[in-house]
């Protein structure tokens, strides 16, 4: 874990709202893995914004990070231009336990829940299927990256202008029927990950949940980032989403 | 180079930044930044006697210039403390501070006995906690429960005994007054500010526990004030915190009479930050030409 000052080598609109970075980070970049996140300062803000990492290429030392602009302080990082770094601490936090690149990968994601899981997908590539929800065509991102990973690609939409019109839960559940799956990763709204950490369940797939919460060190530190989880035991306890997860077995959860 | 060594209850720290509890775990989460050695001290997180889970989340709510949190002291209990974590921090050469929490003095008193036989450097007795038994009031805000709980303590260690007082009185000299008279060797302050923050869509409490304590640069300048009116009531030392993040509040700090100083949320920003401040005071002593750094304690000279 590092301290590193991340020059914007690229910087690109996705969606409304919805931004690319691409980032010069060759500390962070040499130790990352998929499922792991950064904590990125917001200028003007006190505390940093956790932002998952999406792409790692640790040759060139590059990382790629999707970010949705939500409140003020997403804003103020948006707001800076090519010229200007991202100051990030990273690698932080437990990302996916990835499986044998040749075993047969789900990935879900919900909105901005899906860049989290294209490193995943890479590791995967052609044995990784991707199914993704958005609210409407307009907010689909990264269909071309994913299909360039050679993994297939679905969408739904809430309205129908993309894709199946319905739940991306539909989608998995219609995969996991037509298709061998050894393992899932999902990444999205709670109600999302509870209804794939479902699906899951019945059909005896492993599942890997990466949570939200609210952060103040992001390394374990501080104990802000509460989640409600299961011990070995199936005993309650409170863990910690920045340094137990952000990924977690979906059996774990307390949902 | 100046001295940057200080002195506190006997007790001598390399240099006048100690870590705040809550803030830094039992210190091994910033390995990657620095050594502990790198510290005048380290407060470990807030230790009950037995384990506690804290409060529900969100535990985390942001404000200008700060932060609030409700973690609700959640530890693993001192025995963890002490079998787990001690050997190992008692290898890392920097004072070690104990912050000790309970429900009642007769806890307060256990987790102190707990603590009295080890490696442990320093007590600080965490006071902002409710009272249990005297329907939830917090023993640091009544002279009374205060002075009861410090003397239950008092009684059980031999240890220099720091007593962290909270913010969230009318008059904290009193407090601060009581501490001294109920043999504690030093105070420390402040602890959080009680607050509170509403989302306007739901509008619900951003935090479950609905108010928390505040932190960061926001408290500074209370913290300054109170630091001040403190050390000007009591002989024992004082050391001050919150809302440092930068060398020159560290200075101000150790004006306004702290002779030590403690850096909390600021780590979360910057994890550097102690360790930047002590690089800083240190030029800045050299350029003054200021041998030593206890020659600025209480120096500020008011109007
Ligand atoms: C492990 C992890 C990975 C994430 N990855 C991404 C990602 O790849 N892309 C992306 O766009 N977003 C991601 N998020 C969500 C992102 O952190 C929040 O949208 C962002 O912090 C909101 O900040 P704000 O100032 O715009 O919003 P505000 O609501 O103004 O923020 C106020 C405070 O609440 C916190 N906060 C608000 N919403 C969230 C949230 N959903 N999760 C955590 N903290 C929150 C903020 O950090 C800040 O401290 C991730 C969150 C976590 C925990
Ligand atoms: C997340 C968090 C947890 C804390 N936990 C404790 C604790 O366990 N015991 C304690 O005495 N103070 C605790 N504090 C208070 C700090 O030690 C400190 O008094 C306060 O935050 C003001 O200093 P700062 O502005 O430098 O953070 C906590 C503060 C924060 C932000
Ligand atoms: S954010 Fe501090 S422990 Fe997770």
């Amino acid at each position: 874990m590092i301290q590193e000052k991340a020059a914007i080598m690229g910087r690109r609109q996705l969606s409304p709202g919805v931004y690319k970075y691409l980032l010069s980070s060759p500390g962070i970049a040499r130790t990352a893995a998929a499922g792991q996140f950064v904590q990125v300062t917001a200028p003007g803000f006190f505390l940093r914004r956790p932002i998952s990492i999406c792409r790692i290429d640790p040759q060139a030392g590059t990382l790629v990070l999707v970010m949705e602009v939500r409140g003020q302080g997403t804003a103020a990082i948006a707001g800076l231009g090519s010229e200007d770094s991202l100051d990030l601490i990273g690698p932080l936090g437990h990302g996916f336990a990835l499986k044998d690149a040749a075993s047969h990968a789900l990935c879900v994601g919900g909105g901005i829940g899906l860049p989290p899981l294209c490193q995943a997908a890479a590791h995967h590539g052609a044995n990784a299927a991707v199914v993704a929800g958005f609210r409407s065509a307009s907010a689909v991102i990264l269909a071309d990256e994913v299909e360039n990973l050679g993994a297939s690609f679905a969408v739904a939409t809430d309205d129908g202008t993309a894709g199946h019109h319905g739940l991306v839960t539909d989608l998995v559940k219609k995969h996991l029927e037509e298709n061998k799956t050894d393992v899932i990763y999902a990444c999205g709204p709670m109600p999302m990950l509870k209804a794939v950490a479902a699906l899951a369940k019945e059909k005896g797939v492993e599942c890997q949940v990466s949570l939200e919460e609210r952060m103040a060190c992001g390394m374990g530190a501080c104990l802000g980032c509460a989640c409600a989880l299961y011990d070995e035991k199936g005993e309650q306890h409170y863990g910690h989403v920045c340094k137990d997860g952000p990924v977690f077995p979906a059996e774990r959860v307390v949902w | 180079m100046a001295n940057l060594a200080v002195n506190i209850a006997g007790v001598e720290l390399k240099n006048p930044v100690i870590t705040a509890s809550g803030c830094c775990g039992f210190g091994r989460e910033f390995l990657d930044f620095y050594p502990l050695s790198a510290l005048g001290g380290i407060s470990l997180k807030g230790t009950t006697l037995n384990p506690r889970e804290g409060n529900p989340p969100h535990r985390i709510a942001e404000a200008p210039a700060g932060m609030l949190n409700s973690v609700g002291l959640q530890n693993p209990g001192v025995q963890v403390l002490l079998e787990k974590d001690l050997p190992w921090l008692k290898e890392q050469n920097t004072v070690l501070i104990a912050n000790l929490a309970g429900s009642s003095p007769e806890e307060y008193r256990a987790v102190t006995e707990a603590v009295e036989g080890s490696d442990i450097d320093m007590i600080e007795l965490n006071i902002s906690c409710p009272n249990v038994k005297a329907g939830g009031i917090g023993f640091g805000t009544d002279c009374d429960l205060a002075g009861g709980v410090i003397r239950e303590v008092r009684a059980a260690t031999t240890k220099p005994l720091i007593v962290k007082l909270t913010p969230n009185v009318t008059d904290i000299t009193a407090i601060a007054k009581v501490a001294e008279a109920e043999g504690a060797d030093a105070v420390s302050l402040i602890n959080t500010i009680t607050a509170m923050r509403i989302d306007i869509n739901t509008r619900r409490p951003i935090l479950h526990n609905n108010t928390g304590g505040l932190s960061g640069p926001a408290v500074f300048p209370v913290a300054v004030r109170m630091v001040w009116q403190a050390a000007n009531a009591v002989k024992i030392p004082v050391i001050g915190l919150g809302g440092i993040s930068t060398w020159q509040d560290g200075i101000e700090m150790m004006m306004a009479g702290a002779r030590a100083i403690q850096v909390g949320a600021a780590l979360f920003t910057n994890p550097m930050a102690p360790v930047e401040i002590v690089e800083g005071m240190n030029a800045w002593l050299d350029k003054q030409g200021i041998k030593d750094i206890n020659d600025i304690v209480g120096t500020v000279k008011p109007w």
